[in-house]
């Protein structure tokens, strides 16, 4: 339980205390910002070439909307940031990605355990398979959640450290990302593209392995 | 990339900053654009939206006979809750509102969304999927909106000006959407500001077919053909969905770059393709009103009327987009 002991040295000492989730999308916002290019090209071969630009300018106004109201809990920075995303990205990927922050965030119990992490986390994804009406194998930002949310129950389920569970996870939604390249697009916008979608990696399950990504990073 | 712009950043807030300044019939305040004498009491409101870019829809269809409010998002970039709740408790004069949502995955979340937080306002919707380009619709998002819009739009709006109820408005609304369909063609790629580069690369005897309104790449690419043949191939697409028959209004629509001159020679070959078949085109527009930016090429929507259609269409209309019969 070595990086989970750290991991809850920080701060309250009982858990990812608020810190933690602000340092989450601290990294996320700056990962997305080295990206937007690569986001942008991704979207531009198979959608409407707006997806870095969008996402970008989404975790900016998160980071404003911090820094005017300081979230004191976990739950409120992860509603905040939903809220924040859903009131100013537009597009799909604001509603989803506002929408699983905020589902996350309110069935977040308190202290942030590993165990309710992955909860939480596996009820934000379940908010974008809703919404989206989408599920893994669509060619969309679940193919990168799916995974990674299974990594963290599995986890969970074997006792792993938060450090190592996060890496995981990143790593998991980093091949759903990959995986989708052989993908015939069923739902969002590449699924008017039919067979030509194919060969391409989904935009949105690139941006989700990067705010995996962040996720490992700011745990270890 | 040569743009009329100041900033990519700024271009949605200074061209709306221009259309409040030519119109002083419409008003614009937090990114939604109003007819300057909303609310209306006991007329159903209609607020519709979408991502900016695609001018004069939504914003140049607000007006006597059309919308009550737009809503523009970002380029491409479907507006977000707030400017469409704005909107929707603004304009309400009592009867309830229609929301006219083009079938984007992004739009019909943001409208759902706002939906949801209207309380104490009726709330309508009706999602306009008349692109005939996307097939297997199980497996798809589902067929795009795009010119049937204008048709919607205009249609609902002068029942809603009649004095119409809401249910009584969505369902013509529907109705209309369910009798049009569209298919459309690209001779090139579109440069959105902030991209700064063309969405994807056509080369120069090649056109894409199928194509929808944000540049997003269509379902096949074949070489340039005459616009007889380019007009057959989309009026093939539309006939082979919903056969044409009857009366029928046409809009031979430019997608930013089009010269008019050959939106007209592609309308010839669309009304003989039509006089073809046995129907007519009683009713039609030639010129841009769902662009896609700086694109060239065109798009057919075809709609068949009857004759409350016809007479909905036929009346008066004042918005800086469509204009007669006032």
């Amino acid at each position: 339980m070595g990086g989970m002991g750290e991991l809850m040295d920080r701060g309250t000492g009982e858990g990812m205390d608020t810190a933690f989730f602000l340092a989450w999308f601290e990294d996320a916002g700056r990962l997305v910002r080295l990206q937007r290019d690569r986001l942008t090209a991704l979207d531009a071969a198979i959608g409407d070439a707006d997806h870095g630009a969008n996402l970008d300018r989404g975790f900016t106004e998160v980071r404003q909307a911090f820094a005017e109201w300081p979230p004191a809990t976990p739950v409120q920075a992860l509603v905040s940031a939903g809220t924040t995303l859903i009131r100013r990205v537009g597009g799909a990927s604001g509603p989803l990605y506002g929408s699983a922050f905020r589902q996350m965030g309110k069935s977040m119990d308190s202290p942030v355990t590993l165990a309710v992490f992955a909860a939480a986390f596996e009820s934000g994804v379940r908010a974008v398979e809703r919404l989206g009406k989408a599920a893994q194998g669509d060619k969309t930002m679940l193919d990168a959640l799916v995974p990674a949310s299974r990594e963290l129950t599995r986890a969970v389920q074997e006792e792993i450290a938060a450090r190592e569970a996060f890496e995981r996870a990143a790593r998991a939604a980093e091949e759903g990302s990959r995986a989708t390249i052989p993908l015939r697009a069923r739902r969002g916008r590449a699924s008017y593209l039919g067979e030509r979608s194919v060969g391409h990696e989904d935009p949105g399950a690139a941006s989700a392995a990067i705010i995996m990504a962040a996720l490992a990073a700011v745990a270890s | 990339m040569k743009k009329l712009i100041n900033t990519a950043e700024s271009v949605v807030e200074d061209a709306l900053n221009g259309l409040a300044a030519a119109h002083p019939s419409l008003r614009v305040r937090d990114r939604v654009v109003y007819r300057a004498d909303a609310p209306r009491p006991g007329k159903v409101a209609l607020v519709s939206g979408g991502g900016s870019g695609h001018e004069p829809l939504h914003a140049g269809f607000v007006g006597h006979g059309m919308l009550d409010a737009a809503c523009p998002g970002d380029v491409f970039t479907s507006p977000v809750p707030d400017q469409i709740l704005d909107a929707t408790r603004a304009v309400d004069g009592g009867a309830g509102v229609l929301h006219v949502v083009k079938n984007y995955t992004g739009d019909v979340l943001n409208f759902e969304m706002a939906a949801e937080l209207c309380a104490g306002v009726e709330v309508a919707k009706v999602i306009v999927d008349d692109d005939v380009a996307v097939q297997d619709s199980l497996y798809t998002a589902g067929r795009r909106g795009t010119g049937a819009t204008v048709f919607v739009e205009k249609i609902a709006g002068a029942l809603a000006e009649e004095g119409a109820p809401l249910a009584e408005v969505a369902r013509v609304a529907a109705d209309v959407d369910g009798r049009s369909r569209s298919f459309g063609i690209a001779l090139t790629s579109c440069t959105s500001p902030a991209a700064g580069k063309p969405t994807f690369d056509l080369p120069g005897d090649e056109v894409e077919l199928g194509i929808g309104i944000h540049g997003e790449p269509g379902r096949a690419r074949v070489p340039l053909v005459s616009a007889r043949e380019l007009a057959a191939i989309a009026m093939e697409a539309i006939h082979g969905d919903l056969p044409l028959r009857g009366d029928l209004l046409v809009m031979v629509n430019g997608m930013g770059s089009t010269p008019l001159m050959e939106l007209y020679v592609v309308f010839a070959e669309v009304e003989s393709f039509v006089r073809g078949k046995g129907a007519r085109v009683t009713r039609s527009l030639v010129g841009n009103y769902v662009t896609s930016l700086d694109m060239q090429g065109f798009s057919v929507t075809v709609c068949r009327l009857d004759d409350d259609l016809t007479r909905l269409w036929d009346a008066p209309v004042e918005t800086p987009g469509l204009r007669w019969g006032r």
